[in-house]
């Protein structure tokens, strides 16, 4: 029984969404309520996760969890962008009046999904996990019922990531039945010789977490679902799901299929380079920046993936310091969009920023760092994300992998130029609105000077990150 | 030297930036941000002056070295300076007072932006001439793309979203194979750290697909033939103090780049490709001095010089003798300070009449004398008349490339004369002649912050024209310290092949 003390972040969470369930159903008029509770139990989670974040590897539940480095380090970033989306999210569900009690509560379940997800020793585990977090995103992203868009978005993504979750269902059988164990450690031990069942194995798991992590060809749900979901969704869709699934993604090609990187090595290359072009050339194209940042994300997380193809450790390391810059890069950039609102109404078109600079300096100049850094120019932190994959995978002497990748930031680059054009170069339109909550300007004044000052002291993540040794 | 002289020069402009930022502007006119920001890059302007004059000449050494550990331990932040690069330093703490003052007429809106950008630009381009290691030149190379674009894109003419797009995605996309170079080497020798890389030197078989990235950069940045289209485009779009900034200091990066890092890391892959080198700038000397003969905007004209007179210092770098790489730094100097005054006086008359079209104009020396002589001398110095700096770098420059191949010297030497005649067709139908266009007799001769810029200019071309002993002192000992590695390795190369 003492075992349960390592749990003690994933129980509180249970504990919290049951109660304000509870509270939910018998106490009127609590959602706001219950919002706020909800972000008091994440810091309190996040405290709790900080608390456990010095030990090194222990397995529970007859080793069907496991607790080590890369699993509270991702926890610690997923709860902590967590908070953000929630601190961000508050005013804009209020005026678009979507402020039900289940929507924090979905939020915590995913989280709790994801948190099973990242921290999973075993098939049955991590498919656990990853249908939690599923089925909460259905529900979330489909929030805004009344809304076409919406309700199309979430009807598109159950339809798709149920057929992905099948695929990577099977995936896992066929591992199962060819390594005869359902443990990631038993599984490595297993699958030393090479047959093919385990192969198939591994393609369709693959298939089902690039699926998640919205990589090419798996991408399709993305835009739309980007573009439909209630702008808060889109956000939590951005960054937490992503930080999940790459951590799964790590923990499947790192541990029960470690021996098997000639198999996938390839793979992954392959789905890298397509995401990071298509990402980069489908962008070009968009009108609403919701769509865009959709294909923006396909792009990044094909250079996250870059750092996965390389089978080193500072691979793995420059991965996941990508992601950590990226979903501050992403808090930024939805913070932004959260401030085009005019008599009750958000805006989200490019068109819509035309001009912004002249009114709202402060706005443009933090859209200005966000989207150059996104696009990696140095000085700010999206360069470090780029340099630091690119550092690993030219290590390995993967120069094809890092030229292609490259050229497509340079035509990322153009997509990003055409926003920054249209705030800076355009003739302006009506002012928005200036008074916006306290959490929203928080989130965006801590990400951009993050962004701004990384380069001041950019060895504070990769430190951490250093830790984090799969092989 | 404790004291982190040159980390000073790099931030001090930030600072004033930021200082700049959180004024508050009354009535709109932002005088006091414009003090402000005169003050920070004449204080930088004088600390650069001071660091010459305890800069010891007589070193081979890098000096003011500061040494930091940034990117978890593996990168350090190191920068320091020789006799190459102090005058780069100077020449952008000299030239970034100049666009301020001259601020005053051109820029009509969002001063106190424009002010802050050309600071932080200052910045940038202080880094790239001092930085000393490699991850750290790319940051400030690459990082100098922002202030410009939005210099070019804000404050430019009409077609400004095009030129700055296309000067944008230019040199990133030059740049980015340079990336791939850099973090190669890394892992080829360990290190970025330039003179250790100097001490280590580079296997031979790597060094030319290295020499090839680290060229298209740097080809794209100088800008060589055949991508130096960017440059007409983003010069004549630019305001008049992008054009300046632009040709007096960012072009020079690239050369400053190529004797730094193309001669001192890869001389193996550099002696190959001399004659490819050669061709191109050859081509950037005839052809752009043929297509700027026939330009009918003055802009357009002086950016098409800038391309052949930066063909002539690519000449110079790789004839890799010490005339021909002192001719090329000179030249880059010289070019550095006529082509901001070239700019500076077309930005003056277009200000007046609102064309930048040569026909336009006419007799210009009976409406505005000053202006006249003013403008003769840098015309003068542009097609390199003794006297001025442009003969000493140009010359400099032949003689290098006379000992080497004559051929190329004697079409280049044609350069020299086709210069001559853009240059001057370009003053005679802009300065004499008949005043056939009315309106211009209303235009008023030079303003006095004109004049002090003009002059402040004036100044250096005829003095260092006449007395480049400064000049030479500084960069000579540094300019043999390169050949002298270069030649090393090139031998010690060729007895290993043996």
């Amino acid at each position: 029984m003492e075992n349960f003390q390592y749990i003690l972040p994933e129980i509180f969470i249970s504990v919290s969404i049951m109660l304000f369930l509870l509270v939910g159903v018998f106490k009127k008029n609590s959602a706001s309520l219950i919002y706020n509770l909800s972000n008091i139990s994440l810091i309190i989670l996040l405290a709790l996760i900080i608390n456990l974040s010095s030990l090194d590897k222990i397995y529970l539940f007859n080793e069907s969890y496991l607790i080590d480095n890369l699993s509270n380090y991702m926890k610690i970033i997923l709860v902590g962008s967590g908070i953000f989306v929630m601190l961000t999210g508050s005013k804009y569900i209020q005026v678009i009046n979507l402020n039900k009690i289940e929507y924090p509560i979905l939020i915590l379940s995913s989280i709790l999904g994801m948190m099973i997800m990242i921290s999973s020793n075993d098939l049955i585990v991590f498919y656990m996990g990853l249908e939690l977090q599923s089925l909460a995103l259905y529900v979330l992203a489909s929030f805004n019922r009344d809304n076409l868009l919406s309700t199309e978005s979430g009807l598109k993504y159950f339809v798709l990531s149920a057929l992905s979750s099948g695929l990577l269902l099977y995936g896992c059988s066929l591992t199962y039945g060819f390594s005869e164990s359902t443990n990631f450690d038993q599984i490595l031990i297993n699958s030393t010789d090479f047959n093919y069942g385990t192969t198939f194995g591994i393609v369709f798991i693959l298939v089902g977490l690039a699926f998640k992590i919205s990589a090419v060809p798996f991408h399709m749900w993305a835009p739309d679902v980007y573009q439909g979901s209630p702008t808060s969704v889109t956000l939590f869709f951005a960054i937490l799901p992503k930080i999940a699934a790459l951590s799964v993604f790590i923990k499947f090609l790192y541990t029960p299929f470690a021996n098997m990187n000639d198999q996938w090595q390839t793979i992954i290359v392959f789905i890298s380079i397509a995401s990071m072009i298509f990402g980069a050339v489908a962008a070009i194209g968009q009108k609403n920046l919701k769509r865009l940042i959709a294909y923006s994300s396909i792009s990044h997380m094909g250079y996250a993936l870059a750092g996965l193809a390389t089978v080193s450790n500072q691979g793995i390391q420059s991965s996941i310091t990508y992601i950590s810059i990226y979903l501050v890069m992403n808090l930024a950039f939805f913070s932004c969009l959260f401030m085009l609102k005019r008599n009750e109404k958000y805006y989200e078109n490019i068109e819509d920023l035309s001009g912004l600079s002249k009114k709202h300096p402060i706005l443009s100049f933090s859209l200005l760092i966000v989207l150059f850094s996104l696009a990696g120019i140095p000085p700010l932190a999206g360069f470090f994300a780029k340099f630091y994959v690119f550092l690993a995978v030219i290590e390995q002497s993967m120069y094809f992998l890092a030229i292609v990748g490259l050229l497509a930031t340079v035509v990322a680059a153009f997509y990003y130029l055409r926003i920054i054009k249209i705030i800076y170069f355009d003739p302006e339109k009506e002012e928005y609105e200036t008074s916006h909550n306290l959490g929203l300007k928080i989130t965006l004044a801590i990400s951009t000077i993050f962004i701004l000052a990384y380069f001041i002291y950019p060895s504070g993540i990769t430190e951490i990150v250093s830790k984090i040794t799969m092989i | 030297m404790n004291f982190p002289i040159l980390s000073s020069l790099i931030l001090l402009p930030t600072i004033g930036a930021l200082f700049i930022l959180f004024t508050k502007s009354s009535s709109g006119k932002y005088q006091s941000s414009k003090y402000v920001a005169l003050f920070i890059s004449l204080a930088n302007f004088l600390l650069s002056l001071y660091l010459w004059y305890v800069f010891d000449k007589n070193s081979v050494d890098f000096q003011f070295v500061e040494n930091r550990e940034w990117l978890s331990g593996f990168i350090n932040y190191k920068v320091g300076i020789d006799g190459i690069s102090i005058l780069f330093i100077i020449l952008t703490t000299f030239i970034t007072p100049i666009c301020i003052i001259s601020v005053n007429s051109t820029i009509t809106y969002r001063l106190k932006d424009f002010l802050i950008a050309i600071l932080i630009m200052e910045t940038f381009m202080i880094g790239v001439f001092c930085s000393l290691d490699l991850v750290v030149f790319y940051l400030f190379f690459e990082a100098g793309l922002i202030p410009m674009f939005l210099i070019i894109g804000i404050w430019g003419g009409e077609r400004r979203v095009y030129s700055a797009f296309k000067f944008f995605l230019y040199t990133l996309l030059g740049s980015v194979l340079m990336l791939v170079a850099i973090i190669s080497i890394y892992w080829i020798t360990g290190t970025t750290d330039v003179e250790k890389l100097y001490e280590l030197g580079i296997k031979a078989e790597y060094q030319n697909l290295l020499w090839l990235a680290f060229f298209s950069s740097f080809a794209v940045k100088t800008p060589m033939w055949p991508v130096h289209t960017w440059l007409p485009d983003a010069h004549v779009e630019a305001p008049t103090v992008g054009s300046v900034l632009l040709a007096a200091i960012l072009l020079k990066m690239a050369g400053y780049g190529f004797i730094r890092f193309s001669l001192g890391l890869f001389p193996i892959a550099s002696e190959y490709f001399t004659m490819l080198v050669y061709v191109l700038s050859l081509i950037a000397i005839i052809y752009t001095s043929l297509v700027a003969l026939m330009q009918e905007d003055m802009k357009k004209l002086i950016a098409y010089s800038s391309v052949a007179h930066m063909g002539f210092v690519t000449l110079g770098i790789f004839t890799m003798t010490q005339q021909g790489i002192e001719g090329s730094i000179f030249q880059m100097i010289s070019h550095g300070l006529v082509s901001a005054a070239l700019f500076l006086s077309v930005g003056v008359v277009y200000e007046r009449h609102h064309t930048r079209l040569i026909n336009k104009y006419g007799g210009l020396v009976s409406i505005m004398p000053r202006y006249a002589i003013v403008f003769m001398v840098f015309t003068l110095g542009s097609l390199g008349l003794p006297g001025t700096t442009g003969f000493i770098g140009e010359f400099l420059i032949l003689m290098g490339a006379f000992e080497k191949n004559i051929l190329v010297a004697m079409i280049a030497s044609l350069g020299v004369i086709l210069g001559a005649a853009y240059m001057l067709w370009l003053f005679k139908r802009v300065v004499f002649g008949e005043v056939n266009n009315q309106e211009l007799q209303s235009m008023k001769d030079l303003k006095t912050f004109e004049i002090i810029t003009l002059t402040a200019l004036v100044i250096p071309i005829l003095f260092f024209g006449f007395y480049p002993e400064p000049l030479m002192n500084s960069i000579e000992l540094s300019v043999e310290n390169t050949l002298n590695m270069y030649n090393f390795d090139l031998i010690n190369n060729l007895a290993s092949k043996d």
